[in-house]
Formats: structure tokens, C-alpha cells, sequence
């Protein structure tokens, strides 16, 4: 990290500004160590909490969309409670992750993101999880094909995974959310 | 007494057996449940990990659902939880942005466990308790999205929560005392990074143990499934440490008995609970004579 120009790349600007419109006050980082500390899944990321939130504030968008960090995180938001200043580093994960997948980003972990759009299309078709054509879908986007087949199996067995999707009636309404209805003044 | 009910994705699916128990228990005391009519998913972690405005608005149309309602909402699954309520914050802030032209909404959204653990309300369960379950030593574990984060959730102590203890104390389990209680499972990583379920699953389970539980409990369909199934990888021959919903645990003690057939839907063995309670009846044999 020696030799990084510190202020902010043009381009990254727009970043910046993304994050102040979510409220995710990033130059509030005094770089104190909590959310680090703090992280359970710390130990499997190659950017810590701390210097994602720094990196953020420097506006080094390009680092943080091609780190495992932005995928590996759960969500847990263990960091942004325990933060002295607020700051919403899930929200921040999210920014990026999002970003991320906006620009067509190679992830740095492809697994999570396809498990993530299975998950979404198959919201996006039935309007609920329909848990075994979202596990299909998963397998063939990630191509880990036998990953979990016993667990799986055997939740089957306990009828633990519903044969047929749950299917609603306002299905329109989902896809016009996912069509960005509403949505034609933010972009 | 009546609420609305909005049981999620998960307790249609992997913890139906949840979603039978919270039923039965309302049924017993008195409590109609009204299901919000044609909920859809709440989007979950999926959604606001990959696309903002999706996730706001699938969890808005849950809420534009019964809008105008005034029951309180009973929500088990601390994600569907969690993305309720930030849709309701977000609203409340600014419906306009959302293209809702007035939010006033009438009604509380109420995680369960907050619920459950309502004076009057564990007052009713008391009365109803047919078989008290023994000297069960269990770990409750909350994991983080009923609790975190705490401007959303309004969790009244997010670092030190207390209603799943006091729960199973009603039933007559031991809570014990233990560090792992509101760590993450990463449940949103048990498919695509089972490395990393296992390795949190196994610091868990392990914190369980040392603070002397033979049982952990839950109100969490996400952590219940990847605490259980994570425990066949990195333990496969055990001995395993059964997760069961806070809800099983006052249901066996309503009725008596926790049947084989709820025991088989668990993917490890979770016959300790029958156990303790047949313990519990001997001892109450024992002392009538």
C-alpha cells in the first residue's frame, strides 16, 4: 500500500457520491478496529473491514470491486453496530457488490453472486423462494454440481424442500419491480 | 387475540416444522393468525446484497399488502425480519421516494421471539404447560438479524439479548451461560463457501459445549439448518448437537411429548428433548408417591 495516490480517481468520484446518498459516512473512519475485530468471517478476507471502509473513503473503487471481502461478507452487520461512528458497512458492502455486478466485474468469488441471481430469478418467476429450481439453477451457473448432494438429499427425504414452487397471485407486481418500475427516476 | 402473520419463504419449505409449531401454539392460546394475503418473498440476503431498489420494494409490497390494517405482524424469520422492518423505516422516511403517497401504518411489525416472551403472553403459555422440560441444559442462539442492526430491528439489547432465555426458562429448560450467542452462522454461505459455514458452525457448536448445553435453541430457520447440517461435514460421526425452534420446545411442553416424527425432520439426532421429558415425568412420578 506504500506507493497508492491517496485522493480519489476521477471517475471514482460518482462512487463517492453514491455512498453519501445511502447515508454511509465513510470519512468518519478513524480506523479504531472494531469491525475488524469484531468480523467472524475476517480470517477468509483478503481486504479487512477497516480497510475496505479507508479504501472507500480514498474512493479506490476499482481494489474493493475486485476483492473476495465484498462477497465473502454475510451480512451480519456485526461491524456497522459496533461501529463508534455509524457507519453502515453493510450498506457499504452492498454499494459495491452491487456496483460491482452493474459493470460487469469478474467476482473475485463467482460462486456467491450466482448463488445470489438463482436466488433472485427464482423470486423474480414465482414471487416466492422455490428452493429446489433455485439449487438447480445454482448448480448450473456455478457448475459445482455435486457440492452438498447428501445434505441435500437428505433434506429432501425429511420433506424439507417442497416439490413444487409456491407460486402467488400479484406475479406482475414482482416483475415490474424487477423491471425498475418506479425506479426511472434514480438512474 | 388476533394478529396478521407473515411466515416467510423458509417455514414453507425447510422449516415447515417451524412454521406447524408456531401454529399449534397459537391455537392453543387463542391466537388467530391472519396471513397477509399474497405475500410475496421478502428478497433476504440475495436481495440487498445484489440490487437495492428490488430488495426495498418486495418487502414495500408486503407492507402495501395491509396498509390500511391494524394488527401487528407477527414475523418469525429474523431476515424477513429484518427486511420488513427496513422497508417500514425507509417509508416512514420517505414514502414518496417510493411512490407511496401516505404511510401511516397502524400496526407493529413483531419479531416472535419479542412476542413469546411478553409477560401476559408466557403467563398464558404457563398455564397451558402440561410437562415441564426437565433440566435441559440449552444454548440459545440467536445469530444477528432479529438483533442487528439495532436501527432497524429496534432490538432492545442487541449485544446482550435475553427472550429466548427466557422462553425455555418458562418451559422449564436451564439456559446456560455461554460466549457464542449472537455470533453469525453464515448461513448466506452454507451453499457456495461450505469451508467457511463449517469453520463458524464448529466455533459454535464447540461454545455450546463448553458452556455445558446438550441442546441448542433457535429462532432462526437459517441458522437452525446450517447449524444441523454443517455439523455432518466437519463431525460426521458425531456426537452432534441438536438445534431446535424456541417454539418446539414450548409445544413438547404443552403436550407432553416430542414425537418421533418432529424428531426425524431434524438432520442430526434430537431425541434429547423426549429424553428430558421422560425424565420430568418419572420425577413427578416419584414424588407423588
Amino acid at each position: 500500500m506504500q506507493n497508492m495516490t491517496i485522493s480519489p480517481a476521477k471517475g471514482n468520484r460518482k462512487f463517492l457520491k453514491k455512498l453519501k446518498e445511502r447515508n454511509i459516512d465513510v470519512q468518519t473512519c478513524y480506523q479504531c478496529g472494531r469491525c475488524s475485530a469484531g468480523c467472524p468471517i475476517a480470517d477468509f478476507f483478503d481486504l479487512q473491514p477497516m480497510e475496505v471502509v479507508r479504501l472507500a473513503g480514498y474512493g479506490m473503487e476499482e481494489k474493493l470491486l475486485a476483492s473476495e471481502t465484498i462477497w465473502l461478507c454475510a451480512s451480519c452487520d456485526t461491524c456497522a453496530t459496533r461501529c463508534p461512528n455509524s457507519i453502515d458497512i453493510t450498506g457499504l458492502m452492498d454499494v459495491m457488490r452491487e456496483l460491482a455486478l452493474r459493470k460487469g466485474i469478474k467476482p473475485a468469488v463467482p460462486q456467491v453472486p450466482a448463488f445470489h441471481l438463482s436466488f433472485m430469478e427464482s423470486v423474480k418467476r414465482w414471487g416466492r423462494t422455490y428452493e429446489i429450481g433455485m439449487i438447480g439453477a445454482y448448480k448450473l451457473r456455478s457448475g459445482d454440481y455435486m457440492g452438498d448432494m447428501k445434505l441435500g438429499l437428505s433434506m429432501f427425504m425429511k420433506g424439507k424442500l417442497s416439490l413444487v414452487p409456491h407460486s402467488i397471485e400479484g406475479k406482475p407486481e414482482i416483475r415490474d419491480i424487477f423491471a425498475g418500475k418506479g425506479k426511472e427516476y434514480e438512474r | 387475540m388476533k394478529m396478521a402473520y407473515y411466515p416467510g419463504c423458509s417455514l414453507q419449505g425447510t422449516a415447515r416444522d417451524y412454521n406447524e409449531s408456531i401454529l399449534d401454539i397459537c391455537n392453543t392460546l387463542d391466537i388467530e393468525l391472519v396471513e397477509i394475503p399474497d405475500w410475496n418473498c421478502c428478497g433476504a440476503s440475495s436481495a440487498h446484497m445484489t440490487n437495492h431498489e428490488v430488495a426495498m420494494r418486495l418487502s414495500i409490497r408486503n407492507l402495501m399488502q395491509v396498509k390500511d390494517e391494524k394488527l401487528d405482524i407477527l414475523v418469525p424469520c429474523p431476515a424477513c425480519f429484518q427486511r420488513l422492518k427496513a422497508a417500514d423505516k425507509a417509508l416512514k422516511h420517505d414514502p414518496y421516494h417510493w411512490d407511496v403517497d401516505d404511510y401511516s401504518p397502524k400496526f407493529e411489525l413483531v419479531h416472535i421471539s419479542t412476542f413469546l416472551a411478553k409477560p401476559e403472553i408466557l403467563e398464558r403459555i404457563s398455564a397451558k404447560i402440561s410437562r415441564p422440560v426437565g433440566d435441559m441444559r440449552v444454548a440459545c442462539y440467536y445469530g444477528c438479524l432479529s438483533l442487528r442492526p439495532q436501527h432497524l430491528t429496534d432490538a432492545v439489547n442487541h449485544e446482550m439479548p435475553t427472550t429466548l432465555e427466557t422462553i425455555v426458562s418458562a418451559v422449564g429448560a436451564r439456559p446456560v451461560s455461554w460466549s457464542h450467542r449472537t455470533e453469525c452462522c453464515s448461513g448466506s454461505l452454507t451453499m457456495t463457501r461450505p469451508d467457511i459455514a463449517g469453520k463458524l458452525v464448529g466455533d459454535i457448536v464447540r461454545a455450546a459445549e463448553r458452556g455445558g448445553a446438550n441442546a441448542m435453541v433457535t429462532d432462526c430457520p437459517m441458522c437452525q439448518a446450517n447449524v444441523e447440517g454443517r455439523q455432518l461435514d466437519i463431525n460426521p460421526s458425531g456426537p452432534h448437537i441438536p438445534v431446535y425452534y424456541a417454539t418446539e420446545l414450548i409445544t413438547a411442553a404443552m403436550s407432553g411429548s416430542y414425537p418421533e416424527k418432529q424428531q426425524k425432520v431434524h438432520l442430526v439426532s434430537a431425541q434429547v428433548l423426549q429424553n428430558h421429558l421422560n425424565q420430568a415425568a418419572l420425577s413427578s412420578t416419584e414424588e407423588t408417591r
